[in-house]
C-alpha cells in the first residue's frame, strides 16, 4: 500500500506546530498503525530528519499509552480498538491519512503526537481508590459475596485503560467517561461503599480543576472508547455526585 | 472540604440545564394545549375558547407562579448554556484539522447551542408579538368582554397582513429548530440527572423522539392553517 500521511509536528509545548505531509510506500495491510509509524520514522531518520514523537508501550491494547487522532477519530475508524491494534487493512491503497494528537487544554502537547495525560493521574489521586488497612489482617476480597452481574459490571468499568480517547473525541473535551468508569468500578462493589459519595465529589472537583470541558451527553465518548465503557457509568456518577451534594463530607 | 464548591461544579450546571429544560418541556405541553384551541374551534366559539384561555393564563394565581418559573427557567437555561459553551471552548483551545463528529454523535447533540440561540431569537420576537400585546398592548375586547388575543393572532397570520408570510415561515423554521433541540435535549435531561435504567432508558429515548416531532409539528401547523384558511 502507498499512503500520504498528514502528521502534526510540534517541536515542544510552546511551539506553534503545523501539519507535515509524508509519503510512505510498500506498507503491508497486516501492519499495525504503529508499525506503519515506525516505518515512517525509519524513513525520516535515514533522510537525516527528526522522527515523529508518539506514545506507545504494550502495543497489545492494554496499557492505554497509544493515542492518535486518525482521520478525524480517536484511535481511527475501527471500533473497540486502540491505535496499536488498528491495522492498515482498515485503509485503502492511495489513502490520505491525517494524524493529530489528542486535543484538550488538560492534555498539553509534549511533542508532535505525544501529550501529557497526568491530569488523569491527579483525578485518580483525588479519590480513585479505596482505603483499606494493609496491616496483615485485611479481609480477603474473595470472602465478600458479590453477585455475578454486579461483579461483571464493576469489571467492565475497570477495563478502562485511561487512554483519553473519550476526552479527545468529545467536542467539549470532557473527561466524564473516564472519571465515571473510575467511579463506577468502586461504586458497584461493597468495598467501594464507605467512600462512595466522597469519591465522586473529589474526583469531579479535580476533573473540573484540570480544565476538562462540560459533558453535553453527545455520547461520542462511548462510541470511540476502545474498551466499550458505556454511558450508564456517567449516569451513575451523576447520581453519586447528586447524593454527595446533600450529604456531609 | 465543604459543599460550597458543588454549586459551581460542572455537574451542578448539568443538573440546572436538565431541570430547567425538562420543566420547559412541560411548559410546551401547556402552551400547545391552549394554541390547539385555534385549530379545534373556529369563529365565535374559537374566539371565546382562546380568549378565555389567554385570560386564564394571565390571571390565575397558580398559573402566575408557573409563568414566573417558566421565565426563570428560560433565563437560567440560556445563561447556563452560554457559560457551558464558553467553558467548553476553553477546554479545547487548539482544534482538530480533521474532525469527524458525524461518525460518533448526532448532529443535534453537537449543535444544541446554535439551535438554542435560534429558539431564543424566536422567543424574543414571539413574546413581543403576543405576550407583550396581551400584557401591555392595547387590545380591543371581544363580545364577551375579554381581551381579544384571538383577533390579534388571526390578523398576525392573515395573508392581508403584508408580513404574515414571513411570520409563518419564521414560525415554522423556529419549530424545526425546536424539534432538533428536543430530539437531543429530552432524553439528555434524564441522563444528566442520573436517571438511566436498562429497561426505562429506551422508553425515555423513544418518548423524547416522539415528543420532539409531535409537539413542534402541532405548533407549526397552527400558523399555516390560519394563513391558508384566511385566504
Ligand atoms: S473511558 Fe474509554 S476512552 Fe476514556 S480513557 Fe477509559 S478506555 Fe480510554
Ligand atoms: S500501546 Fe498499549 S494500548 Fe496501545
Amino acid at each position: 500500500m502507498d499512503l500520504t500521511l498528514k502528521v502534526w509536528r510540534q517541536n515542544g509545548p510552546t511551539d506553534q506546530g503545523k501539519m507535515e505531509t509524508h509519503s510512505v510506500t510498500g506498507v503491508s495491510p497486516d501492519m499495525s498503525f504503529l508499525e506503519m509509524m515506525d516505518m515512517l520514522n525509519d524513513q525520516i531518520i535515514r533522510a537525516g530528519g527528526d522522527p515523529v514523537a508518539f506514545d506507545h508501550d504494550c502495543r497489545e491494547g492494554i496499557c492505554g499509552m497509544c493515542s492518535m487522532f486518525i482521520n478525524g477519530e480517536a484511535h481511527g475508524p475501527s471500533r473497540g480498538v486502540t491505535t496499536c491494534q488498528l491495522h492498515m487493512r482498515s485503509f485503502k491503497d492511495g489513502d490520505t491519512i491525517t494524524i493529530e494528537p489528542w486535543r484538550a487544554a488538560a492534555f498539553p502537547v509534549v511533542k508532535d503526537l505525544a501529550v501529557d495525560r497526568s491530569s488523569f493521574d491527579r483525578v485518580i489521586q483525588a479519590g480513585g481508590y479505596i482505603s483499606v488497612n494493609t496491616s496483615g489482617e485485611t479481609l480477603d476480597a474473595n470472602a465478600i459475596p458479590i453477585p455475578k452481574p454486579q461483579a461483571d459490571e464493576a469489571f467492565n468499568a475497570a477495563t478502562c485503560i485511561g487512554c483519553g480517547a473519550c476526552v479527545a473525541t468529545c467536542k467539549n473535551a470532557s473527561a466524564m467517561l473516564f472519571v465515571a468508569a473510575k467511579v463506577s468500578q468502586f461504586a458497584l462493589l461493597p468495598q467501594g461503599q464507605p467512600e462512595r459519595s466522597k469519591r465522586a465529589k473529589r474526583m469531579v472537583e479535580q476533573m473540573d480543576k484540570e480544565g476538562f470541558g462540560n459533558c453535553t451527553n453527545t455520547g461520542a465518548c462511548a462510541v470511540e472508547c476502545p474498551k466499550g465503557i458505556d454511558l450508564s457509568t456517567i449516569a451513575r456518577m451523576n447520581r453519586d455526585y447528586l447524593s454527595a451534594t446533600v450529604k456531609e463530607d | 472540604m465543604s459543599n460550597s464548591g458543588i454549586l459551581k461544579s460542572s455537574l451542578a450546571k448539568k443538573y440546572v440545564m436538565a431541570l430547567t429544560g425538562l420543566f420547559l418541556c412541560l411548559f410546551l405541553v401547556g402552551h400547545l394545549a391552549g394554541n390547539l384551541q385555534l385549530l379545534l374551534k373556529s369563529g365565535a366559539e374559537g374566539q371565546r375558547a382562546f380568549n378565555e384561555y389567554a385570560q386564564f393564563m394571565t390571571t390565575f394565581p397558580l398559573v402566575k407562579i408557573l409563568s414566573y418559573l417558566t421565565y426563570a427557567s428560560v433565563l437560567f437555561h440560556a445563561i447556563d448554556g452560554i457559560v457551558l459553551t464558553m467553558a467548553n471552548r476553553k477546554a479545547r483551545p487548539v482544534g482538530y484539522v480533521n474532525e469527524k463528529g458525524s461518525a460518533n454523535s448526532n448532529w443535534s447533540s453537537r449543535n444544541m447551542g446554535i439551535l438554542g440561540t435560534i429558539i431564543l431569537v424566536f422567543l424574543v420576537s414571539h413574546m413581543q408579538n403576543f405576550w407583550y400585546q396581551m400584557h401591555f398592548g392595547d387590545i380591543p375586547n371581544d363580545p364577551n368582554g375579554l381581551k381579544d388575543l384571538y383577533g390579534v393572532v388571526l390578523k398576525f397570520f392573515s395573508p392581508e397582513n403584508s408580513m404574515s408570510l414571513f411570520a409563518v415561515v419564521g414560525y415554522v423554521l423556529a419549530q424545526g429548530a425546536l424539534a432538533f433541540h428536543l430530539s437531543h435535549g429530552f432524553a439528555s435531561g434524564f441522563q444528566s440527572l442520573g436517571l438511566r435504567h436498562a429497561k426505562y432508558t429506551p422508553v425515555i429515548e423513544w418518548s423524547g423522539k416522539i415528543f420532539s416531532v409531535l409537539v413542534p409539528a402541532l405548533f407549526a401547523i397552527i400558523p399555516i392553517y390560519l394563513y391558508i384558511t384566511q385566504q
